[in-house]
Formats: structure tokens, sequence, C-alpha cells
């Protein structure tokens, strides 16, 4: 039987489509053209240029530290809340696992005015603790699936044989449990670590002065500087994003085998 | 087991549950509330909430925009939402029918692009739509475009753009169901004389329902509360919920009004996902 063509051709047309933006930012970055419309020549100046520019610098450090917070935070709460949903069938369990997965499903939107709104009543000034709060608390969530996934492959019968040689329940947990686990979690806390660098929305209601991300940032260049510059940064940020994709792909495989 | 150290299981449930399940009643659960609270709340003039409580936000909601931004809101997710599944549906089967080595690496090439940042994607969109790039220029040169109109700032780029951010989350649901799929189904399908596209729409699509189903939600949702494709590619004549709400919070500063819109929007979502939830859950505890 001949099979059909249509959807290899379909396939074909959604890669192109798919890379066509990243291809033409990477390209253009290296572009002479300020408005990155015809090539004009080749030049290293943009990336130059961005090297001197303080703001980008701060938003760099924000992010950072936003994103290390905020992954090292939902690392512990999600893994906690991985293991009370794998062990646990109770009413608790229902709410907890309906708590743990709305924030995945629930607009960007709603969490970053909801979380503003909290804040003015309370009177907290925008600072980057809000920004830590606001990206741990949708961190957790991918945190607790991921390793939650990760549970459901685990042969538990290595923590029994641990108690059967007599070890107590903490030795097992630190010594068997979560070395065996760590690459779960590890590549959970990557997965959050990549979403919060991600993170445009949230940001953009929780950010004050003085406490700018890089998504922020670009947003920002894109209504003032030369596309160019942003050209250079984003793929800066693209290689970025690759290496840890790549490295949580690396923990992916070790877990698994 | 470890919970031997502990009087009753009971209390490591909780002491595993607490942390997590704390941090989402105070930072996720609370705020929904005070939001909805909030939006009974009269404004005041200098941008802050007031006290007293009033229902004149609500009625305030029948201004006139407001209806159409509504009706373009679930109107562009709705467009956004029967493309991506129109696209994804062949992907699917394609990938679904390819040879094991190459599911894996086509499965990864489609992820690659989008786990660069979001922002940085939908710039790039405008640099290829801006009134200079290429695009319009050879649509201008191929007569498809008169000189001058614009490629951006309209509905069209705005479905164009979010079909691009959203086409992997309804790709990969429906991918998992067609792997399932058995694809003899289809062949027996052909030799009771079924045609070729017939066998497709009757026998493959009911048979991935499933994946439809969760896609139709994953790209819904989000897009219902859109607001940085709208915000960048569409323009104030494009305006969807979202931005009216970041509007009234940032430029009018008023936010009962943010926050009854707000609600409004949550409403529009939960609705669906509750009901989705359940199910699932039912369904998992069952078997």
């Amino acid at each position: 039987m001949k099979r059909s063509r249509f959807p290899l051709w379909v396939t074909a047309g959604v890669m192109l489509f798919f890379y066509l933006p990243v291809v033409v930012l990477v390209v253009n970055s290296f572009n002479q053209s300020r408005s990155s419309g015809p090539w004009t020549g080749f030049t290293l100046d943009w990336y130059v240029r961005l090297m001197g520019r303080r703001d980008i610098w701060m938003a760099f450090r924000n992010t950072l530290i936003v994103a290390t917070g905020a992954s090292a935070a939902s690392m512990v709460l999600g893994t906690l809340a991985a293991f009370a949903l794998h062990r646990y069938r109770s009413r608790l369990q229902d709410v907890h696992y309906t708590m743990i997965f709305t924030p995945l499903v629930v607009p960007e939107i709603l969490l970053g005015v909801s979380l503003l709104l909290l804040f003015v009543a309370l009177g907290v000034e925008r600072n980057l603790w809000v920004l830590f709060i606001g990206h741990t608390t949708f961190c957790i969530s991918y945190v607790a699936m991921v390793v939650l996934a990760r549970l459901q492959d685990f042969d538990f019968s290595v923590v029994e044989a641990a108690r059967d040689l007599g070890a107590g329940p903490w030795i097992t947990v630190r010594r068997v449990l979560l070395p065996l686990l760590a690459p779960g979690i590890l590549a959970g806390g990557l997965l959050a670590f990549t979403l919060s660098i991600d993170d445009y929305v949230i940001s953009f209601f929780l950010s004050g002065p003085g406490t700018t991300t890089l998504p922020i940032q670009i947003n920002a260049m894109i209504r003032r500087d030369a596309p160019a510059l942003i050209n250079a940064l984003s793929s800066l940020m693209l290689c970025v994003t690759f290496l840890l994709v790549w490295l949580s792909q690396k923990l992916n495989k070790e877990s698994r085998t | 087991m470890k919970t031997e150290k502990f009087q009753s299981p009971r209390v490591l449930e909780a002491l595993l549950t607490g942390p997590g399940l704390i941090w989402l009643l105070v930072f996720f659960l609370l705020p929904t509330f005070n939001v909805l609270l909030i939006s009974f709340r009269p404004s005041t003039l200098t941008g802050g909430i007031g006290e007293g409580w009033t229902l004149e936000t609500f009625t305030q909601l029948r201004n006139p925009n407001y209806p159409l931004i509504v009706f373009r809101t679930l109107w562009v997710s709705a467009w956004i939402t029967a493309l991506c599944l129109l696209f994804s549906i062949p992907v699917a089967y394609c990938l679904a029918r390819a040879p094991a080595r190459w599911k894996t690496r086509l499965l990864l090439l489609i992820m690659v692009p989008f786990l660069t940042n979001f922002i940085i994607r939908v710039f790039a969109w405008k640099v290829i739509l801006h009134p200079e790039g290429w695009v319009a220029s050879a649509f201008i040169a191929v007569g498809w475009m008169e000189a001058g109109t614009q490629l951006l700032y309209n509905v069209h780029a705005v479905v164009l753009v979010s079909v691009y951010t959203y086409l992997p989350f309804s790709l990969l649901p429906v991918y998992a169901a067609a792997e399932k799929f058995d694809f003899t189904l289809l062949e027996a399908a052909m030799d009771l004389g079924c045609k070729r596209l017939e066998a497709f729409l009757k026998v493959f699509v009911p048979g991935i329902s499933r994946g439809v189903w969760t896609a139709t939600l994953l790209v819904l949702i989000p897009n219902l509360g859109a607001y940085v494709i709208p915000d960048i590619i569409g323009g104030h004549r494009s305006m969807m919920l979202g931005n009216i709400i970041a509007r009234r919070l940032f430029s009018d500063r008023n936010l009962p009004h943010a926050a009854a819109l707000s609600s409004l929007l949550t409403l529009l979502v939960l609705v669906p996902m509750v009901v989705v939830i359940f199910v699932r859950r039912r369904r998992e505890a069952s078997t």
C-alpha cells in the first residue's frame, strides 16, 4: 500500500516554520544593517557594543539571582510534593494534586496580576524577593511533575533492601533514595532555571525599578534600541539555553539507565 | 519503610505535603481570592484601593469596548487552537509512523526552537514581518501586497505568531496519542472500501481524540490570557483581555477594574479546567 506523502510535506513545512525565526535572528546578529533589513556585510560590532551596556549587565545579574533562588527553592518544595503525591492516596492529596496542577495551566497573566495585587494590598515594595516568590510559585509545579514522573519509574525495592540491611530511615533517604533520584531532581531544577530565565509575563507584573530581568530588558530594547543589538543578545541567550538543555538531557539519560 | 520513625504515616504525609501546599495556598490561591475581593472595592483617584464595598466596577464592565475585546479574545484563541490542531494532526501521524530512531531525533528537533526565550521568538517574528524586512519586500515585489501596507499590527499577525508559539503544545499530546494508535485499523478501513482521506478522518482522528482534547486545552487556555504577542505584534487594534488588564493596572491605575477583568478571565479559564482535572483524577484512580 502506498502511503500519502501529504503528512510528510506538512511535517517538513512545519519544521521550516519552526526554524525560520531562529535562523533569521542569528544570521542578522552578524549583519551590519541596523534595522536587520537586507544583508550589508559581516560584523561583530553588535556583540562588542553589548558588552558595554551596564543596564544589560544589571538585568543579567538580576535574572541569575532570581533563577538560582527560584530553582533551588522549587527543587526542595517540588521534590517534597512529588514524594507526597506518589506515596499517598487521600483527600488531602486530591487537593494537593489540584493545587500543583492548576498553576501549570492557568494563564501566566493571572498569576502575575494576582501576586501584584496581593503585594500592593500588603504594601510590599517590588524588590527581588517579590520576583523570587513569583518565579518559585510557578516552578514548584514543574519540578513536582518531573520528579513525580521519575518516581513512577523508580524501583523502591532498593529502599527496602537498605532497610533490611539495617539502615535507619534518615540514612536510607540520604544515602540511597536521594543519590538515586538526584539526576531527576536536578533535571527538574534545570527546567525551573530555564523557565525562570525565560519568564516574561510574571516578571513584567512583579518587577519594579532596579529589578529588571533580561526578558523585560529585551522588551524595553525592542522599543528603543537597534534590532541588531537585540539579535546579538538573543543569540548569546540561545547559546546559554542550548547548553542548559543539553545538560538536562544528559541528566535525564543518566537517571533513566 | 521510612514511615516507621513516626507515630503515624499521617504525620509524614503532612510533613511532605505541607511546605509546597502552604506555599501555593499563600501565593496562588489566596491572591486569586484577593483579586476577586478587590474587584468589589472602589478605586481611589491616586490609583489605590479604596475602603468599603461597591458593585460599581461590575456595572462599568458594560462599557461598549469590553464585549468587543472579550469576543475578540475568544475568537482569536479559537482560531489559534483550530490552526494548531490542523497542523498537529498530520505531523503527529507522520512522526508516529516514522522509524524509531527518527522519532526521538524529530521530537528533539521540534523542541529545540521552543527552548529559546519566548520574548526573543516573538521579537524574531517582528523582524521577519517588519515593513523593511525581506518578507514584506518579497510580497510587494510579487504584487501580493501594496507598498505601505503593514504585515504587523493586525489580528492575522497575532494568530500567525501565536500558532508558531503554541504548536508544540498541541503537537506533543496529539503525538503521544498517535503513538498508541493501532495503524492496522487504517489498513482495515481501507480494505473495507474506505478512501484514504476518509479513513484518516473517520478512523485516525477519532482514535486520537484524547490527545486532541488535551491539546485543545493546552492551547486555548494560555491564549485566552495572551498578553505579550498581542502587545508586541498586534498593536492597539488587536487588544485582547490580557492587554486591557495590563493597561488598567499600569496606565490607568484602576486596580479594581483590573481585578474585575482578571476575575472574568479566571472564570473563562477555570470552568473547563476544573472539569478536566476531576475527570482525569477519577480515571487515574479507577485504573
